[in-house]
């Protein structure tokens, strides 16, 4: 067993050794999404104190009813961002896709249930078109993807038809972004979450045991459980207090049905990234596409299903758009591209590929939307949020070069 | 010197290039437990020679037999499906992937699925450990934060861990100081006398003159001359590489 020998593993030492070797990760480089999260709490503690509806349970609704479209979009384009690739046509996808959600269900009186599987199903074959023409025919994917922008734009007036509107009348998709869930249901959330985390980080400990492998001390399982249940526990019941106008008529309590399907989005991409082989493949790619040609992974084959991915996911970015706006119109998913690229590479997904997580993408989503509406709150002109929203971005990406040109020379 | 069969034979091999004839008529054979070096001048061959062996570019014309059977060498694949396994000069490493995950990449283990990382692990430590490396302090590091002789003991113990029969090594010293030459060659020669046979390309004739047992010259996609180390000296190999010697080449 290795454990005789000197060749480690990075698990041995104690809780304390584990602490200390994060630490020195961060100062090496490998800082992931902390910058992130640091100037998230930065810029919420400075909100919080301009404006203290900022902290108000209706903001904070709000909030996460604004972020989720471009969260999801972020967190499919983190797929595509791994490999170096970029896919710039995401948000007309998303808007596309909301399209053929709505018309399915008005002109064609398609079921939700299938029309929802008709709009993922659309963004899915995008997903393959633009793989195709990336790794089979060669086109650089700023090209592909800017012309698929520009066409499936065009598109998307002729399905909806100039200055048209299509109304959502289905109320279960009108709910995922709308209706709080019973109270009730964020303590289930919560209580699952714990479980599958506990689960999964028990069964991988008992599979290192089994091969004989030294595992993290146990002290980080626990801390990290705990962390998940305090954050949780914090989060539930603030969206649990009532946060209605007037709660004799309507109350308004409750986690949005959109967190759940976010946060399953995020732990099953997650799971694909970290523990299956084509996870590993899409970031042996991102990191030397020559490596792992030679060591032969199908190299087109992993492009094709990453973009196939990143535009399922804006599938769903554009079913929870049209979820919030309750209809879809013909500019819909236009502007939202640039955002959700934004997000990704603020929450730390390195535009030269082979760096990042889904995690990073959805924290990134809250810094984006943070600034948005804590600036919105204090006043400012939008204009302002723009350009403040563009230099953080301009910012990620310095550190980000800076990084990659570390990691390359050492 | 063994008589047996050798693990590789090439004959009569041809590659071109549009016009260019780049391997023309080469016969070439390796034998298991040897080092064989082979050696050349810029342009002479040695590269395209490799590739046809590594799968990545096929010969146009000519023979391959693998262990006295015939055999096709058209991908990748069908390279390391029979043993032989390339570690380049360029290395051919993630740099953002750990030493474990470079060591299994495109061969990763995996249970329903779910990759078994506490077997990799545990396989990629041993295979370290049984090539007497010191050098590694954790498998576990990013292949970003080694050092030149570290990435490249990384790059020969991919290519134990997979029992290859045949491991072809591209300039495995250009890019080292001495003490971490010092230590690769070390492994070379650990290599051979594993029982495997050991392809190495060099400019470098102390290096070659240090490891190999067999050494092939190529001149101008020519194989100008197959000699013995022993029966062989750096100068004549200098006259061989320029061109200023020949000798007739028996298979």
């Amino acid at each position: 067993m290795s454990n005789q020998t000197n060749i480690q593993t990075g698990n041995e030492g104690s809780f304390l050794d584990a602490g200390r070797n994060y630490i020195a990760r961060v100062k090496g480089g490998e800082t992931g999404s902390l910058p992130a999260l640091l100037g998230l709490m930065i810029l919420a503690t400075i909100f919080a104190v301009a404006n203290p509806i900022f902290l108000k349970p209706i903001n904070f609704a709000n909030l996460l009813t604004q972020t989720a479209t471009v969260t999801t979009l972020a967190m499919g384009l983190t797929f595509v961002l791994l490999l170096g690739e970029i896919d710039l046509a995401a948000g007309v996808t998303a808007g596309l896709s909301a399209a053929f959600l709505a018309i399915s269900m008005s002109n064609y009186g398609v079921a939700w249930p299938l029309a929802v599987i008709i709009a993922i199903s659309l963004g899915m074959l995008i997903g393959f078109l633009i793989g195709l023409l990336v790794a089979k025919v060669g086109i650089p994917s700023f090209v592909v993807t800017l012309a698929a922008f520009l066409a499936f734009q065009g598109l998307q007036l002729v399905v909806v038809g100039k200055g048209g509107l299509i109304g959502i009348d289905a109320p279960p998709i009108l709910a995922i972004m709308n209706t709080p869930m019973p109270i009730a249901f964020g303590w289930i959330l919560l209580a699952v979450i714990f479980v599958l985390y506990v689960g999964s980080a028990l069964y991988s400990r008992r599979q290192r045991t089994t091969s004989g492998q030294l595992n993290k001390p146990m002290g980080i399982l626990v801390f990290r459980s705990l962390t998940i249940l305090i954050v949780g526990a914090g989060f539930v019941s603030f969206l649990n207090l009532e946060r209605g106008a007037n709660p004799a008529v309507t109350s308004l309590k409750g986690v949005p049905y959109v967190v759940p399907i976010v946060l399953i989005l995020l732990a099953a991409g997650t799971f694909v990234l970290n523990r299956t082989k084509f996870g590993r493949h899409v970031y042996a790619v991102g990191g030397n596409a020559e490596a792992a040609r030679r060591a032969g992974i199908q190299v087109s084959r992993v492009r094709i299903k990453v973009f196939m991915i990143s535009s399922s996911f804006a599938g769903i970015a554009g079913i929870l758009m049209a979820s919030r706006q309750a209809s879809v119109d013909a500019a819909a998913g236009r502007s939202i591209v640039l955002n959700a690229i934004a997000a990704a590479v603020v929450g730390g997904v390195s535009l030269f590929g082979g760096r990042g997580r889904l995690s990073d993408a959805v924290i990134g989503g809250f810094v984006i939307a943070v600034i948005d509406n804590g600036l919105g709150l204090i006043g400012l002109a939008s204009g302002l949020n723009l350009a403040i929203t563009g230099g953080v971005l301009l910012l990620a990406a310095t550190a980000d070069a800076i990084t990659s040109r570390k990691s390359r020379t050492s | 010197m063994s008589t047996e069969t050798p693990v590789i034979e090439l004959k009569n091999v041809k590659k071109n290039f549009g016009p260019v004839e780049v391997l023309k008529d080469v016969n070439f054979s390796v034998r298991a437990g040897e080092v064989t070096a082979l050696v050349g001048d810029n342009g002479a061959g040695k590269s395209t020679l490799i590739k046809g062996l590594a799968g990545i570019q096929p010969y146009d014309q000519g023979t391959i037999l693998f262990e006295g059977n015939p055999v096709e060498l058209k991908s990748p694949r069908q390279s390391s499906d029979l043993g032989i396994d390339v570690v380049y000069q360029d290395l051919a490493l993630c740099d953002n992937l750990d030493i474990v995950h470079n060591m299994f990449l495109g061969r990763e283990k995996a249970h329903t699925g779910v990759l078994d990382e506490g077997a990799m692990e545990s396989k990629a430590a041993d295979t370290l450990t049984s090539l007497s490396v010191r050098t590694v302090k954790s498998v576990r590091q990013k292949v970003a934060r080694l050092s030149g002789g570290q990435r490249q003991t990384v790059a020969i113990a991919r290519a134990v861990l997979w029992n290859n029969k045949v491991v072809i090594l591209d300039e495995p010293t250009a890019a080292l100081g001495v003490a971490q030459t010092e230590q690769v060659l070390q492994l070379v020669r650990r290599l051979a006398d594993s029982g495997k046979a050991v392809i190495i390309i060099s400019h470098n004739l102390q290096d070659v003159f240090a490891v190999a047992d067999r050494i092939y010259v190529l001149y101008l996609g020519k194989m100008t001359a197959a000699v013995k180390k022993s029966e062989t000296s750096q100068a004549d190999v200098v006259g061989y590489i320029t061109g200023a010697k020949t000798q007739e080449v028996g298979v």
